[in-house]
This record gives C-alpha cells, sequence and structure tokens, in this order.
C-alpha cells in the first residue's frame, strides 16, 4: 500500500500535530493515530470465534500471533461489504495496562498519511446515528475532507478486553 | 558506572535471598533438644556472607543488623549460648526482618527503621543473657537483665539504639600512589554514617621543597556522629585498615557501652537529632507476601546437563538440515523419498529439542512446597494445634510458570487443611486418634501430567453440613440424592462455606472456586476426595508443560477444533437410535453402564454442522472431574500435537475454548475447554 504524505502549510507548532492514517468505510473517511499501525495487508482467512458479536470476525494467523480481526464497517452500523483481493487489514499494535495487544481492522481501503493539528480537532455531534459516538475521538476537517478520528483506547476497551465474555448458547 | 553496580547488586540479591531461605528451612529444622552443630554452622555462614556481602555494596543497615545477628549465632555454633525455642523464634524473626531489609535496598526505598530497631534490641538482649558475658565492644554488659521476654512489646524510647560521637583519627601510612590509599574514599562512606565533621592537620606538612609527592603528610581527626554501633564504623574503618592507623574513641562524655541497656535509667539524651526519623513502613518486613515476591524472579537455575543435552540436540539438526541441503542440491531431481526420510529425521530432532527446551523451563516443585514448613509452623501454633508436616516428592520437576501459579492454591488448600481440617488436640485424643495431626504434600509425575496431592488426617469433609448448607442455598433441589463425590464437589462452588465463623484465614467462601479456577487455567484438574473422620485429600492434575498440548483435531461446521488427547475416552459412530431424550437434560445415551449428556458442538458454539443426524457425525467421549459428557462433531480429522497459544494477549478468554493454535495450513484453529463445557452441560441440565 502506498502512502503519500500530504504537506500541510507550514505547521510550527509541531507538538500538537500528530500524523494520521486516513482510511475509508463507505463514504466515510475514519483515521487513526498512525503510531499505532503495525502493518496494512491485504485478506486473509479468519477462523470463527464461537458466539462472538457480529462484527468480530475471528483470529488471524499474524505470522505466529493470534489476533482478533474487527469488521469496522459492521462495528459502526455499515453493511458488510464482501470481502476480495483488495479488502484490506489494517493491524494495529497498542501498549496497554495489560501488555502489547494487536488487532486487525477490517476496512474498505487505506488512504494517505495526513497530519492534523490538534487545536482543528473538533467535537463530535452526537446524533444519535449509526456510528458508534464513543468510539469517536472527535473530528478534523482537511483539505474539504471531513476526518472521523477513531477512539482506539475506547475500542480496545469496549471489545477487546478482558469483559464478560459471552456465554455460548443455551447456558444457564 | 551505575548499570554495572546493579548487575553486581542483583547477583547480590539473588544469593541472598536464597541463603535467607536456606537458613529459614535450617532454623526450622534446629531441635532445642539436641540442635544440629552442622546446621547451625551453616546458618552462622549465611548470614556472615550477608554481612560481607552488604559490607562490600555499602548497604550499611543491613550491615549492621546482619553483623548483631552473625554475633548471637557465634554464641550459638560455640556452644556459648543454649538452642532454645525464643532464640529459634528470635532468629527467624529476624530473617524476615533481613528479608525486608533486603527487599527495600533492592528498590531502593526506605528501611522500616522501626521494625529493625526492634528486633536489633532484641538480638542484644539475648546477647546480654549469656550465661559467661564476655567484655567486648559489640556486646551489653549484663545489667539485671529484664523479666520481659516478649518480643513483640513496645520499646519506651529512651531504648533506642542512639546517636553517638565518635572520634576517629585517621592516620595514613601507606604511599599514596598505592591502590585504595585514597582517603577520601574512606571520609565519603564515613559521611554517609551520620553527620561528619573533617579537621585536617597539615602540621607536618614540609617545605614545598621538600615535599615527597607519594606521602601523605596530612593526618585528619574526623567526628562522625551516628546512630549506627562501632562495629559498622569499624567495618568501614577495615577497609582502610591496612593504609592508615585509626582510633575510634568514643568521647569521654558517653557512657562505656554503646549499645542500649535495659535497666539502667533513662540516659543523657542524644547529642544530635536522629537522621532518619522516616519510619515509613516498607511493607510487611516478614511474612509470606515478602516470600510470594521474591518467588516470582525473571531468572531460572538451569542444571548443565540439561544444557549440554540441548547443544547435542541442536548439533543433530544442523547435521540433519545439512544433509537435506545436500540432497536437494544434489541429485536432479532429488528423489521424493529420500526427502521424506530426511525431514523425518530433521522432525525427530526437533522434537527431541522441544522436548529439551521444555525441561530446561521445569524446575523440582521443592521450591513450592518450601514455604509450607514455615506456614504450618506459624499457623499451627497460632491455632494451638500440633501439625506435622510430610513432604514428599519434591524434586518432581514441573514447568516454571506453572510452579508460580501453583503456588498461591496450595498455599490456600494447606490452610484449609490446618484451619478446617486438622482437629484441636483435646478433641482428636477424644477422637482416638494422635494428638498431632499430619498433614501431607505429595507429588508425582504420572504419564503426561504431574499430580500434586494436598491431604490432612483431621476430620474430613462434614457432608451433611455441605449438602444442607448447599440447598439452603438453592443448589441442590430438595429432593435431589447426590453422591458422596458429588456433594465434596459442592464446596467448588463459588460463595460456598460451611464454617460459621470466618477466620482471618478462610472461611469467606473465595477459596475453592478460585482455587479451581486457577488450576483450570493452568489446564489441570482438581478433584477432592474425603472420609468423614479420617480425613481429606485434594487431587491436582497439571500437564508436564503449558505449550504443547496433544490433540485430536475434529470439524464442526467448517471449522477445525482440538480436543485434548488427555481428556479424550474414547470415539464412537453412533447407530440410528442410540440417542435418548431425557427430559430436563437433554440427549443422552448409554455408555458403559451410565447414561451421559451428548453436547451438540456445533449449537454451542452456533455454527452450522454438516448434517444434523447423530449417526452421519462421530461422538467423542470426554471425561473431567469423574463426569463423562459426549461432543458430537462432523467429523474426525487427525491426531496432532499443537502448540498452544494464548488468546488473552490480544483479545480476551472465551468460554469453552482454552486456547488457539496454528495448523499447518496456517489456519488458526480453537482448543476446546473440556472442563469448561463439561460444566458447561451440567449446568445446562441443571436448568
Amino acid at each position: 500500500m502506498n502512502s503519500n504524505r500530504s504537506t500541510m502549510a507550514t505547521n510550527d507548532s509541531a507538538e500538537t500535530s500528530h500524523q494520521v492514517l486516513t482510511f475509508c468505510l463507505g463514504s466515510e473517511t475514519y483515521a487513526v493515530d498512525i503510531l499505532l499501525v503495525q502493518e496494512i495487508r491485504g485478506w486473509a482467512p479468519v477462523t470463527r470465534l464461537p458466539q462472538a458479536p457480529i462484527y468480530m470476525l475471528g483470529m488471524l494467523n499474524l505470522r505466529g500471533s493470534i489476533v482478533p480481526v474487527i469488521d469496522l464497517r459492521v462495528r459502526f452500523g455499515l453493511e458488510q461489504a464482501p470481502f476480495t483481493p483488495l479488502t484490506v487489514i489494517v493491524v494495529l499494535a497498542v501498549h496497554t495496562a495489560s501488555g502489547r495487544r494487536e488487532f486487525g481492522l477490517v476496512v474498505d481501503s487505506v488512504s494517505d498519511v495526513v497530519d492534523i493539528d490538534a487545536a482543528e480537532l473538533k467535537e463530535t455531534p452526537s446524533l444519535g446515528g449509526k456510528a458508534s459516538v464513543e468510539l469517536i475521538k472527535g473530528l478534523a476537517a482537511v483539505a474539504d475532507r471531513m476526518l472521523i478520528l477513531l477512539n482506539v483506547d475506547e475500542l480496545i476497551r469496549r471489545d477487546l478486553e478482558q469483559a464478560q465474555a459471552p456465554a455460548m448458547a443455551g447456558a444457564a | 558506572m551505575t548499570l554495572e553496580m546493579d548487575q553486581f547488586h542483583s547477583g547480590f540479591f539473588e544469593e541472598a535471598f536464597e541463603s535467607l531461605d536456606a537458613m529459614e528451612t535450617a532454623l526450622l529444622q534446629l531441635d532445642p533438644g539436641a540442635p544440629n552443630a552442622e546446621a547451625i554452622n551453616s546458618i552462622f555462614r549465611v548470614a556472615h556472607s550477608i554481612k560481607g556481602g552488604s559490607g562490600m555494596f555499602s548497604f550499611t543497615e543491613v550491615a549492621s543488623f546482619t553483623h548483631t545477628l552473625e554475633t548471637l549465632l557465634d554464641e550459638l555454633r560455640a556452644g556459648r549460648m543454649p538452642v532454645t525455642r525464643p532464640t529459634i523464634d528470635l532468629l527467624l524473626k529476624s530473617t524476615d526482618v533481613l528479608r525486608g531489609m533486603l527487599q527495600a535496598t533492592q528498590r531502593k526505598s526506605p528501611v522500616d527503621q522501626q521494625t529493625v530497631a526492634d528486633i536489633q534490641f532484641d538480638l542484644e538482649q539475648m546477647l546480654a543473657k549469656r550465661p559467661s558475658a564476655a567484655d567486648t565492644a559489640a556486646v551489653v554488659q549484663v545489667a539485671p537483665a529484664p523479666t520481659n521476654t516478649s518480643l513483640s512489646s513496645a520499646k519506651p524510647e529512651s531504648l533506642r539504639p542512639k546517636q553517638m560521637t565518635w572520634t576517629i583519627e585517621f592516620r595514613p601510612t601507606a604511599r599514596l600512589p598505592e591502590p585504595g590509599a585514597d582517603p577520601s574514599r574512606v571520609f565519603c562512606e564515613l559521611a554517609e554514617l551520620g553527620t561528619m565533621a573533617l579537621v585536617a592537620h597539615a602540621d607536618k606538612l614540609p617545605a614545598f621543597a621538600d615535599l615527597d609527592p607519594e606521602v601523605c603528610y596530612l593526618t585528619w581527626t574526623i567526628t562522625l556522629t551516628t546512630e549506627l554501633t562501632s562495629e559498622a564504623i569499624q567495618n568501614i574503618l577495615d577497609w582502610a585498615e591496612a593504609d592508615c592507623q585509626l582510633r575510634a574513641e568514643e568521647p569521654a562524655s558517653s557512657r562505656p557501652d554503646p549499645a542500649p541497656i535495659a535497666s539502667n535509667p533513662p540516659p543523657p539524651p542524644p547529642p544530635s537529632p536522629p537522621p532518619a526519623t522516616n519510619l515509613t513502613p516498607t511493607g510487611d518486613a516478614g511474612g509470606n507476601s515478602a516470600k510470594a515476591a521474591t518467588a516470582d524472579s525473571n531468572s531460572i537455575r538451569v542444571a548443565t546437563e540439561k544444557l549440554d543435552e540441548l547443544m547435542n540436540t541442536v548439533g543433530e539438526i544442523v547435521i540433519a538440515q545439512s544433509m537435506l541441503m545436500q540432497l536437494v542440491d544434489g541429485a536432479e531431481p532429488p528423489p521424493v523419498d529420500r526427502i521424506r526420510a530426511g525431514l523425518i529425521h530433521l522432525e525427530r530432532n526437533v522434537r527431541e529439542l522441544q522436548e529439551s527446551v521444555m525441561r530446561v523451563r521445569m524446575l523440582p516443585i521443592r521450591s513450592a512446597f518450601s514455604r509450607f514448613p514455615r506456614l504450618v509452623h506459624d499457623l499451627s501454633a497460632r491455632l494451638n494445634k500440633q501439625i506435622e508436616l510430610k513432604m514428599t516428592g519434591e524434586q518432581t520437576e514441573l514447568d516454571k510458570k506453572v510452579l508460580e501459579k501453583i503456588g498461591d492454591p496450595l498455599v490456600h488448600l494447606v490452610r484449609n487443611s490446618i484451619d478446617h481440617g486438622i482437629e484441636l488436640p483435646e478433641t482428636r485424643i477424644a477422637a482416638g486418634k494422635s494428638a498431632v495431626g499430619t498433614l501431607f504434600l505429595n507429588a508425582y509425575q504420572l504419564g503426561g501430567s504431574i499430580v500434586i496431592e494436598v491431604g490432612d488426617d483431621g476430620a474430613g469433609l462434614n457432608l451433611e453440613r455441605i449438602l444442607s448448607k448447599a440447598r439452603a442455598k438453592g443448589l441442590v433441589g430438595p429432593n435431589d440424592s447426590l453422591s458422596n463425590e458429588a456433594v465434596a464437589n459442592l464446596i467448588f462452588q463459588p460463595g460456598f462455606s460451611t464454617t460459621e465463623v470466618t477466620t482471618e484465614l478462610s472461611g469467606r467462601g473465595v477459596g475453592m472456586d478460585v482455587v479451581r479456577r486457577n488450576i483450570e487455567e493452568l489446564g489441570g484438574t482438581v478433584e477432592l476426595r474425603t472420609e468423614v473422620g479420617k480425613g481429606s485429600s485434594v487431587v491436582i492434575t497439571l500437564p508436564l508443560t503449558l505449550a504443547i498440548v496433544d490433540g485430536l483435531s475434529v470439524a464442526v461446521g467448517g471449522e477445525v477444533y482440538i480436543v485434548p488427547l488427555v481428556a479424550i475416552i474414547a470415539s464412537l459412530q453412533f447407530k440410528r437410535g442410540v440417542a435418548r431424550q431425557l427430559a430436563g437434560v437433554g440427549e443422552v445415551f448409554l455408555f458403559r453402564g451410565d447414561y451421559i449428556p451428548i453436547i451438540r458442538l456445533h449449537d454451542a458454539f452456533n455454527l452450522e454442522p454438516r448434517c444434523h443426524d447423530l449417526d452421519l457425525g462421530s461422538v467423542m467421549v470426554v471425561e473431567c472431574d469423574g463426569r463423562k459428557v459426549g461432543l458430537f462433531v462432523d467429523e474426525l480429522l487427525g491426531q496432532q500435537q499443537v502448540v498452544v497459544k494464548s488468546m488473552e494477549t490480544n483479545y480476551r478468554r472465551i468460554e469453552g475454548v482454552s486456547g488457539a493454535t496454528i495448523l499447518g495450513d496456517g489456519s488458526v484453529a480453537l482448543i476446546l475447554d473440556i472442563p469448561g463445557l463439561v460444566r458447561y452441560a451440567a449446568e445446562r441440565s441443571a436448568a
């Protein structure tokens, strides 16, 4: 995947700007902190998990590590798209209190790397709509586009970390 | 510079903690009636080496405390003092304090001065009561010894080790270029002991023209105000002893001996305030939590034979691999069967390597058992019970990770036995048993597993009370009849406890289910056996290794799952009509005389099976905790050894699944959690 830098107008407040990787889900453009992105790879078959939420596609073998893969379209309430050779998995690696976690997000396609100024980050209006507002850190306007910045920590907390594991079908 | 020192420090701490453990074990085995001279000697040597090491690294508080300990031990080993129970108890307390000090020093946090001072005082008290008191600087001169032998009473402020002011005449004798002759190093050391004032005397300095640059003409008078004893100062001065003459003089105003004396009237107030009034406790200076902290270290001791084995196996692999390479590079094209033979040979060697590495990670269970003599000793004293601990099979080895995690469950089981199992001596005698109860710990290898037994010859479980408690909680229906075994296993339910009184040790009902869960997380099983009046025992079975599992791969609904071989009893193909419906339970079938329930895995995992008819697939009978279940799968694929990968690293624990693995074709397969599935079946039918 190629990622070309888009040069922002001279931004001397280097501390407040950080780089994000943008990707597309349907007609929307999302962004995630570039430092969290470990790799971008094509689609590979995953092993389904019993009784998992519908957006949890399953486990992927990532060079020996067992990595969960989430379908972001489904997670955000969009229709699930068919998986083609062009479907992309963005693998993130995050350092949490419980160690280093790797997980994958299935997205439609990956776009470029963009500088976002922290000052430009706007709050998300709560629309009561399909997207889970809690998973969004904020909105940024960059060159006519609206970037939706993903709150990765919240995603991990809700979907990946040790939580009440769903019981098996029919369990008391 | 600090990096190197840390390296040496860690070596010192590791050895020190190990020697302290050895010291504690030896102390516990000391019999006041017939003390073993060699044991006392070894205890002395531990104190001596810790003193030396800590002195070398300038851990002065540790050195000073250990010096007092060493003095007492010297008296014991020379036979000048008798070995009594109070002495042993005090020495045990001292090991706790010393451990706490070392841990604080290792973490670079302040040492709990209060506790140290208390025990040091007690040690000096004990020394004071020697039959023949020789007058050395270290020993307290005996005024009428206090009758207060209670070691935990609070001591009046005036009896604390106090500030003394020392005057040291420092005259270097060596020629300066000689290594170690630099006096400023000694001054720095002394300055750390307390408040130091330094006066240099330049009267011996000759005229510049006559000055020999290699001779030190200066002498110093050092005035040092410190809490530490003369030995601590002497220790430091000893290092410079070879180069200079020192006299430690006590100022005329101080009393003849530096150590505090119990019965003297309160001495004149110390000349300057104590330097460290910071008595923040560093956590308990002794006790099991301290011990538990040192148990989880990041290093491991490996017998060199194991490493030799590894080297040999790796050598074989290199040879096998190069043979294969030669084969491929050689004849055109290389015959497939030769390549296959070479690969089989390689596979054999890789398997050997796997097993060798596994063995490297294995340690004798002795280290998990080592905390129990002390625990039993303390607890039985506290509860006024007489308990003898018998440990066997301590050399049985298990994986280091398992060893670390098995400690807490074992402690819980031991505490249960002591608290609830073994009766008070009177009760035992009334029941016709000996007053001394026996607690046994046993470990041995059985096939591919390690078995650990914790048991006692106490009262056994009160099955009636358990049953009525379970009925009261609604866990068991009023008309259900359970086998004795099933009743016993009820204590594994969360929140279950039959004791009327919760003691500090147990009885809160959070124990046994956590124990079972911990053990199941290790891939093991727990079984409870009890006989009223005779005793109980808990049998823990653990796999030899966590990392590798022998399994049978099965297909369910297009997915591949691995069933651990150790749980499988049989696999069957049904005929039509074999399965029966049982109201409230579901499908059952007759297997070797018992009706066992069937779990349709595709139902449990919400998959679409290849077919729904039981006679078109396979049923695997698995067993756990004495309960059997039949698992219905599409087909059996094959047997293979798989490497277990944890789910929790990147995701969360899933019910019914104990881990994942990567198959030869690169896809992920889930490993079934048999105990979980068996429980699920039981709960489902109970619902």
